[in-house]
């Protein structure tokens, strides 16, 4: 597996290519916005029927980041579930597989906007948690100090790609969507700029994580792309 | 009824008119239950179509809805019912005539179904919506006839298939209706015919006097075409001449770019500045309006267009049509070319210019064909199954129905004639449960059967959401071009080429030059300080491919000893390829290696038509990898595909083998963007994307989901599905064009001639000017990514981090 080593907050942090972030010193691993249970709630409420096979796409990536990592502790950051309907509606196989990765570690599930209150599925329930000198919660709030959230589902787009993204800066990092069916918003949007008023750094997630600065400035005017297209040197 | 009525014999009389034979024909075939009338433009074929209507209401005696009339065009709509205005007047006859678009006012259309009017004037979108309703059966209890105009050009695409689909429930509303098609020359008059009719009924055809044979002749200028490219730049001075000599001129283009590029280089060179219009899809309904109005009033002496100004509006003194490119389709070039004297009995006139030098070889052979009355084009192929789901989702909202009812129904339908039930159960299975074979939506379906056997939606309000998604015209995703400070908007990009553009950069829209400043509220805002080269915008749209009959003459031609209609440079040119190299066969493979520029070239002159050959290209590029040979890229035309990497073909024959290219393609096919792009569009159409939601976020987390993500989840754990099924045979026939290939390695079966040379040969050597090569990706795309990023980071002075 291709990963990215950063430093945050005076600690030593991984990005992983499925968007999971892994704190080797420390044994855990942190994943945001899951939405299991998305397509339940969509045919639900929209009479939309997705290919319901999200819950499966997500817990066979996050098995295999679990595997590798060997993680103590699992963090997920909010938004696990679509809402707790959908946690409730999860079929016995998926839940005996959620089962089956919680065996042997700590499970933290912080709650979200879409999850507020306990699922009902063991593990420990909380509204935020400190680890480590970081707090994670699933909103970003405006107060300093260093800070691990989601919510937001960053992407940002480097030449012809858009990609999921981690951001992040001196005391604030965003994590991705983990989810299978789950959008993004653009790390430039006047929302995520707001959050990020000096330099900041995207981490693109995909086959090879890729570190690159969100240029500033640019990202007050609402332009589509803040980045130059592609172009050979000369 | 046979005769036409005194009172309107008189009006004939009064107006100087007689009866054109084929409207007397009309009349007295007024009680077929279906008629195809097939007559040239002008010849008065819209009023044939209504004559038996207007006859019948005559008396006043018929109350609601009587005659509804399709068109593929809203504009077309609100101009016959113009036209049908000056005779229902001025004879006095008690009809009430109203059209019914998206453009028509919610007031109205409620109006509509409470109390419709006699004749209605709709489109397909418009009327699939109507038996959406649970009224329909009332408002539609007593029509008689529907005219379906321009039917050659609804058939061409889903939009005839759902339309023909609504016809299959109106007649289940009012059994005994009439149908009647009016269509331009088409190839296979009867194959249209049975898509009108009832199946499996008859469909009795009528022919107008097709009139003179039109006067159509290519261009010829002092200056030679270039060796490649579309633009046809050579040609401006010698257009301009010829808009200077006649009166109104339609000057037709392949591609909106295309449009976009000629016109602006066209105003450069126009000194006399004349004043001439463009007029293509992309463009605003205001900017499109005021070309219309200023075209009805003869004040332009071109206009610059594409294939939107192909159907039947009145435009008035044409007298010339320059159909700029190859026509690669000899129907449009006859339908194009009828524009011109939209007068009865007067010759159209037209010219061709080609835009590089193949394609004067596909310019003479196209005149040929033409002069020939010889129509080519792709049979239609089965009912589409994406717009059945639809039809069954229209259906429902509609109210309960019975699934052997709906089957029986939906057969009358000439293109589903021979739909199964297994496979009609499938597609009602993926509308009521999304048809999944792994997991079941047993709480949340979308439709449910009741215990008397019906079904009908688990929650009635999701008719909203459906009627707003109702359509088989799938938009690429645009986003609006605005000046800056004004309301008003020029036209639409593609939203992938907005993307590309940064402050300060230009582009062409609606031929003039303006300045991308930004982006507000999803609208492009731009000025006009244009200091810059401008880029050309990109639209979306497929490019249409040479048709198998138009290669074939082609290569025949090329093959025959008498190239008297070629030009002598020409002439000269497959001379020096016959001397150098071979020249292509219809039966043979020629494939020509020569190095270039210290790279490998291989030229396959197949002629299997741009989507085929790149296909082609495709799927021996992922097999020369596979073989070691390296390849760095490659591009396709209508005729050949060349390829270049960094070793020799030597043995091409193994890798044209049928076994290989379809084991290739069963490969490739699957993580293709060709794929993912007609899965979303079939998905659009069957239902599990939405396109429209009542309440639309301006900015914000994607409300929509992205269906490639949906497409790569089910092909991962549902391979089997519906929706990928009717994605895979739609990709191989149209973008894919499989077909052609597999025609193309019919008539060669196995017959490869290899011509090693020591430099490209004349027909592979403007094969090296043309653009849109196609690098081979592999792990590029991430590097590339890379590259970037570390520059970014440089430049940031943070690269130490």
């Amino acid at each position: 597996m291709n990963t990215l080593d950063f430093p945050f907050a005076g600690r030593t942090l991984t990005a992983l290519p499925s968007g999971a972030l892994w704190d080797r010193a420390a044994g855990w691993l942190c994943v945001s916005d899951l939405h299991l249970g998305k397509s339940d709630r969509v045919a639900r409420r929209l009479g939309l029927m997705l290919p319901p096979y999200e819950v499966a796409e997500t817990l066979d990536r996050l098995a295999a980041d679990l595997a590798a990592t060997d993680a103590r502790t699992l963090i997920c950051l909010g938004d696990s579930f679509d809402d707790l309907a959908a946690a409730e509606a999860l079929d016995e196989t998926d839940r005996l597989r959620l089962l089956g990765l919680q065996a042997g570690r700590r499970w933290i599930w912080i709650e979200g906007n879409h999850d507020p209150g306990p699922s009902g599925l063991s593990g420990e329930h909380r509204a935020e948690l400190s680890v480590d000198g970081l707090t994670f919660r699933h909103i970003a709030t405006p107060a300093a100090g260093p800070e691990v959230s989601g919510h937001y589902h960053p992407k940002h787009r480097v030449g012809p790609e858009s990609r999921p993204a981690f951001l992040f800066d001196a005391d604030r990092l965003i994590l991705p969507a983990y989810g299978t069916y789950t959008g993004g918003l653009r790390a430039t949007c006047a929302e995520l700029s707001a959050l990020f008023p000096g330099p900041s750094f995207a981490i693109l997630t995909g086959p090879r994580p890729v570190l690159v600065p969100v240029t500033a400035g640019t990202a007050r005017r609402q332009h589509p792309p803040r980045v130059r297209p592609l172009r050979r040197a000369g | 009824m046979s005769a036409l009525p005194p009172r309107f014999a008189d009006w004939f009389a009064s107006k100087g008119w007689t009866i054109h034979p084929h409207q007397a024909d009309m009349l007295a075939r007024a009680d077929a239950p279906s008629l195809m009338l097939i007559a040239p433009t002008g010849g008065g074929k819209t009023l044939a179509g209504f004559l038996p209507t207007l006859a019948e209401l005559a008396d006043g005696g018929h109350e609601g809805l009587h005659t509804l009339y399709v068109s593929p065009l809203k504009a077309l709509a609100a101009d016959i019912r113009r036209n049908l205005r000056t005779p229902v007047e001025e004879m006095g006859l008690p009809i009430r005539i109203e059209d019914r678009t998206g453009d028509t006012s919610a007031h109205a259309k409620r109006r509509q179904r409470a109390d419709p009017p006699h004749i209605l004037l709709t489109t397909p979108e418009s009327l699939a919506l109507l038996i959406s309703y649970e009224d329909a059966p009332r408002m539609f209890a007593g029509l008689q006839r529907v005219i379906v105009d321009e039917i050659h050009a609804l058939a061409e695409s889903k939009r005839g298939d759902q339309l023909m689909l609504a016809l299959s429930r109106l007649e289940a509303l009012a059994p005994g209706l009439r149908r009647v098609g009016l269509s331009a020359t088409v190839e296979d008059p009867a194959g249209l015919a049975a898509q009108l009719a009832k199946a499996p009924d008859p469909c009795e055809i009528l022919y107008a006097d097709p009139g003179p044979p039109p006067d159509i002749s290519m261009l010829v200028t002092e200056e030679r075409p270039p060796w490649a490219g579309g633009g046809a730049a050579y040609a401006i001075p010698a257009v301009l001449e010829e808009v200077k000599r006649h009166t109104t001129t339609l000057i037709f283009h392949n591609t909106r770019a295309q449009a976009e590029i000629f016109f602006h280089r066209l105003w450069l060179e126009n000194e006399d500045a004349l004043p001439i219009g463009i007029h293509h899809g992309s463009l605003s309904r205001v900017a499109r309006d005021r070309v219309e109005a200023a075209m009805l009033a003869g004040e332009l002496r071109a206009i610059v267009c594409t294939g939107t100004l192909d159907l039947g509006i009145d435009w008035g003194d044409v007298d010339l049509v320059i159909q700029i490119g190859a026509p690669k389709n000899v129907k449009k070039l006859v339908q194009r070319i009828g524009r011109a004297n939209h007068r009865y009995n007067a010759p159209s006139k037209a010219l061709i210019v080609p835009a590089n030098r193949f394609e004067v070889i596909e310019c003479v052979a196209a005149l040929e064909a033409a002069r020939a009355g010889e129509l080519d084009g792709e049979p239609r192929g089965r009912g589409p199954q994406d717009v059945l789901c639809q039809h069954i989702l229209i259906r429902a909202c509609a109210g309960p129905f019975l699934a052997d009812d709906l089957y029986a129904e939906v057969r009358t339908a000439g293109a589903y004639a021979d739909l199964t039930r297994a496979e009609f159960d499938d597609c009602l299975a993926f509308v009521a449960t999304g048809g999944y074979a792994l997991r079941a939506y047993d709480r949340w379906q979308r439709l449910k059967q009741g215990p008397d056997g019906t079904w009908s939606l688990r929650d009635p309000r999701a008719t909203t959401r459906i009627r707003m998604n109702l359509g088989t015209i799938i938009d690429y995703d645009n986003v609006d071009v605005r000046m800056r400070g004004s309301r008003q908007m020029l036209g639409e990009i593609e939203e992938g080429f907005a993307a590309t553009l940064h402050p300060g950069e230009t582009f062409l829209i609606g031929g003039q030059v303006v300045r991308y400043e930004g982006l507000k509220e999803m609208i492009v805002e731009v000025s006009r300080r244009a200091d810059k080269e401008p880029r050309v915008a990109t639209y979306g749209g497929t490019k249409f491919s040479t048709t198998t009959e138009l290669q074939h003459r082609i290569l025949a031609l090329i093959n025959s000893d008498d190239w008297s209609d070629l030009p002598e440079h020409v002439r000269d040119w497959l001379w020096l390829q016959q001397d150098r190299s071979q020249m292509p066969q219809a039966d043979r493979i020629l494939v020509e290696s020569f190095p270039f520029e210290g790279r490998a070239h291989t030229c396959l002159h197949t002629f299997a038509g741009r989507n085929a050959q790149q296909t082609l290209g495709l799927l021996l590029t992922h097999r020369m990898e596979q073989a070691g040979l390296h390849p760095l890229g490659f591009v396709a035309t209508d005729y050949a595909t060349l390829i270049w990497g960094l070793d020799e073909v030597t043995d091409p024959a193994p890798l044209l083998s049928r076994e290989d290219l379809t084991d290739g393609l069963e490969t490739w096919l699957s993580g293709n963007a060709v794929m993912k792009r007609t899965f979303r569009n079939v998905g659009i159409i069957a239902g599990l994307i939405e396109r429209n939601l009542p309440q639309l976020k301006k900015s914000g987390r994607q409300a929509t989901f992205s269906s490639d993500i949906l497409y790569d989840t089910l092909h991962k754990y549902d391979p089997d599905h519906l929706l990928l099924r009717i994605t895979r045979d739609e990709a191989l026939r149209g973008l894919v064009s499989f077909g052609r290939i597999e025609e193309m390695l019919g008539r060669t079966a196995g017959r490869v001639d290899h011509v090693r040379l020591e430099g490209p040969s004349p027909l592979a050597a403007p094969m090296l000017l043309e653009r849109g090569r196609v690098p081979i990706e592999g792990a590029g795309r991430q590097r590339l990514m890379e590259v970037e990023a570390d520059r970014l980071l440089r430049e940031s002075g943070l690269g130490a981090l």
